[in-house]
């Protein structure tokens, strides 16, 4: 058996992306952006809130962390809820004390099953980022657009109820997507989409997202990443959350403001042996001339008044 | 079978709003220390749900691994923990009591708690009927009280496999605390249809399978880690006591090259005051006692106090 002729064809193979869902543009050639108080790096801190129900499957695709042993899988249901009864509240300790400002993607089955955690999310003025139903509605190309369609508007209404806020922020269950998800979530008024971690700045959706902003969030320095998925030491995480503040802080004394996006879950980062480390980064990052602590949010107004 | 979204054992209880525990002695930690003492057989039986061996049985290489454990790790790894003054809590798989009595009466001489990990590390509960189940667990109830006249208070499974009744059949034959859930730094009260049964801290983050074979890290940086997980529940624990649990296995933390780092580990936490050198029977029997009620009364409160959206 061999490949068809139509494998040698190439249809969008063409100036800039193959698809329509944004432009290409490189980082140096676009506008400075001017963050407030002629700060240079503006923080985003990410805390992800996630619920894994027993019964999460492996479909489409393995959820991150997903439940991977046998039924009942107690071992990794327990640790990962771990993260919302202890480990959370470790993380908006260090976030309060820093000084900083968070936001939080939070399941929206999880804001209905403890109304104490939204409650308290809510008190201390982080910002809720929808984060969908939970970890076992894994958007996928195969899922058809009504039920996409009804997952997006049920996580962001029962959010938005719990919450009061306005809740403009997106971020999929394990930064999936179905080839809809990026057009739906410009329908249902979201304002600003997490999933797409490939830029150090807030960037357009275009086609059919128009209006819609990405802000990517961190993937590859992020504590799933570097502890969950390469066991690398808090202390090593740590390091190179200092050292990307302090590159992006000069990068942006040429080339205008940057963004740092820490991205912590409480059921990797929240363990007692790590959050000393985590604690002294974002310390440590605060403490840098030039850092603005920000909402997601806040961010996004910024960007969106000037590009 | 049925899957159930949600386990249902046990009550949302966060960190900022639970009651306050104390340990005796006022202590801000409770510390326990939980040794695997295991056999893995060389021909276990198949199980349809997991395989006991990566390899076609027999699986030398890994068996001999474990057999170390027994043969070698086992003593020297008792020696320190003698040395330093901390008595073990042991996840035992009963058939050790058959296989090796050797290692048993020394246990018992050092005044340890056995606790159950099933009959054999090979052997999972994974398909099991519950009257097979029931079966298992009186055996080990029965040899463990023979070995050492000890009553089984603890459970670890085999591999963590269980099924959606096993808490309330260990809840029936008196079992009062589980390791097998890791949702907590503290003791959580269990729902369970009879008996009174707790869960406690046996943390997979510093148990040193998992830093050694699967996080991949050094004997130092294991260390490192015991000593940075103490100290972050030493600070906590002057509001609320905290558990620490450090659990072993004698085929990785008795090898020659791994002992001294876990030994200073333990030497760094035996240069505080205010920790107290608990079994997992203590640590359970404290606060089913004085705790168990009041967090379950703390939860529904919590739940009730929610106003719907």
């Amino acid at each position: 058996m061999s490949l068809p002729d139509s494998y040698l064809r190439y249809d969008s193979r063409r100036y800039g992306m193959d698809h329509e869902l944004y432009a290409w543009s490189m980082l140096p050639d676009r506008p400075k952006i001017r963050w407030p108080g002629e700060a240079r790096l503006a923080l985003w801190i990410n805390i992800a809130l996630e619920h894994f129900p027993l019964d999460t499957g492996q479909t489409p695709f393995p959820p991150p962390r997903g439940l991977e042993r046998p039924y009942p899988d107690y071992w990794n249901y327990t640790l990962r809820d771990y993260g919302n009864r202890v480990g959370c509240y470790r993380l908006f300790r260090i976030v309060d004390e820093a000084g900083a400002k968070a936001s939080v993607a939070m399941n929206a089955a999880l804001a209905a099953s403890t109304p104490f955690l939204a409650d308290y999310v809510v008190e201390h003025g982080y910002e809720v980022i929808a984060h969908g139903v939970d970890m076992a509605h894994l958007h996928a190309a195969g899922l058809d657009e009504a039920t996409e369609r009804e997952w997006i508007e049920r996580s962001l209404d029962l959010l938005r109820k719990r919450t009061g806020q306005r809740v403009g922020g997106w971020l999929s269950p394990g930064q999936g997507q179905s080839p809809a998800t990026l057009k739906l979530l410009a329908r249902s008024g979201v304002d600003y989409c997490c999933d797409w971690s490939n830029d150090d700045m807030p960037y357009r959706f275009s086609g059919p997202a128009e209006g819609l902003l990405s802000m990517p969030y961190a993937f590859d320095l992020s504590d799933y990443t570097c502890m969950g998925l390469w066991f690398q030491t808090a202390e090593e995480f740590a390091d190179q959350l200092v050292a990307k503040a302090r590159l992006l802080l000069d990068e942006a004394g040429t080339g205008g403001g940057r963004m740092l996006c820490v991205s912590l879950h409480p059921s990797i980062s929240g363990h007692p042996y790590r959050v000393g480390a985590i604690r002294e980064a974002v310390t440590r990052i605060m403490g840098m001339p030039g850092v603005w602590a920000a909402t997601p949010a806040e961010i996004a107004a910024q960007f969106k008044a000037q590009a | 079978m049925e899957r159930k979204a949600e386990p249902g054992l046990y009550d949302y209880l966060p960190l900022v709003s639970r009651p306050t525990i104390r340990w005796p002695g006022d202590a801000r930690v409770a510390v326990w220390v939980a040794p695997n003492i295991e056999f893995y057989e060389l021909m276990p039986p198949p199980n349809m749900t997991k395989n006991a061996w990566q390899r076609p049985n027999p699986d030398v290489m890994n068996y001999a691994w474990r057999d170390y454990g027994n043969r070698v790790g086992v003593f020297r790894m008792m020696d320190a923990m003698r040395e330093l003054d901390v008595r073990g809590s042991v996840s035992l798989n009963v058939a050790v009591c058959q296989h090796h009595p050797e290692i048993i009466r020394r246990c018992v001489e050092l005044g340890w708690e056995l606790f159950s990990h099933g009959v054999y590390n090979t052997r999972f509960v994974l398909n099991m009927t519950q009257e097979q189940e029931r079966q298992m667990i009186r055996d080990v109830i029965e040899t463990i009280r023979n070995a050492s006249g000890q009553h089984t208070d603890g459970w670890l499974s085999p591999s963590l496999s269980n099924n959606p009744w096993t808490m309330d059949l260990l809840a029936e034959h008196g079992v009062t605390y589980t390791c097998d859930l890791f949702h907590d730094d503290q003791p959580m009260p269990l729902r369970t249809a009879t008996g009174k049964m707790c869960s406690i801290p046996y943390s997979l983050e510093m148990n040193d399978v998992l830093v050694y074979t699967r996080a991949m890290k050094s004997p130092r940086e294991y260390g490192r880690m015991i000593k940075a997980q103490f100290d972050q529940l030493y600070r906590e624990g002057a509001d609320n006591g905290m558990v620490l649990c450090v659990p072993l296995h004698p085929y990785l933390i008795g090898q020659p090259h791994r002992l001294e780092p876990f030994v200073e580990a333990l030497d760094y936490i035996k240069g505080h005051s205010g920790v107290w050198w608990a079994t997992g029977r203590e640590i359970a029997h404290w606060y089913n006692e004085n705790y168990h009620e009041a967090a379950v009364e703390h939860a529904a409160k919590l739940r009730n106090d929610d106003v719907p959206a």
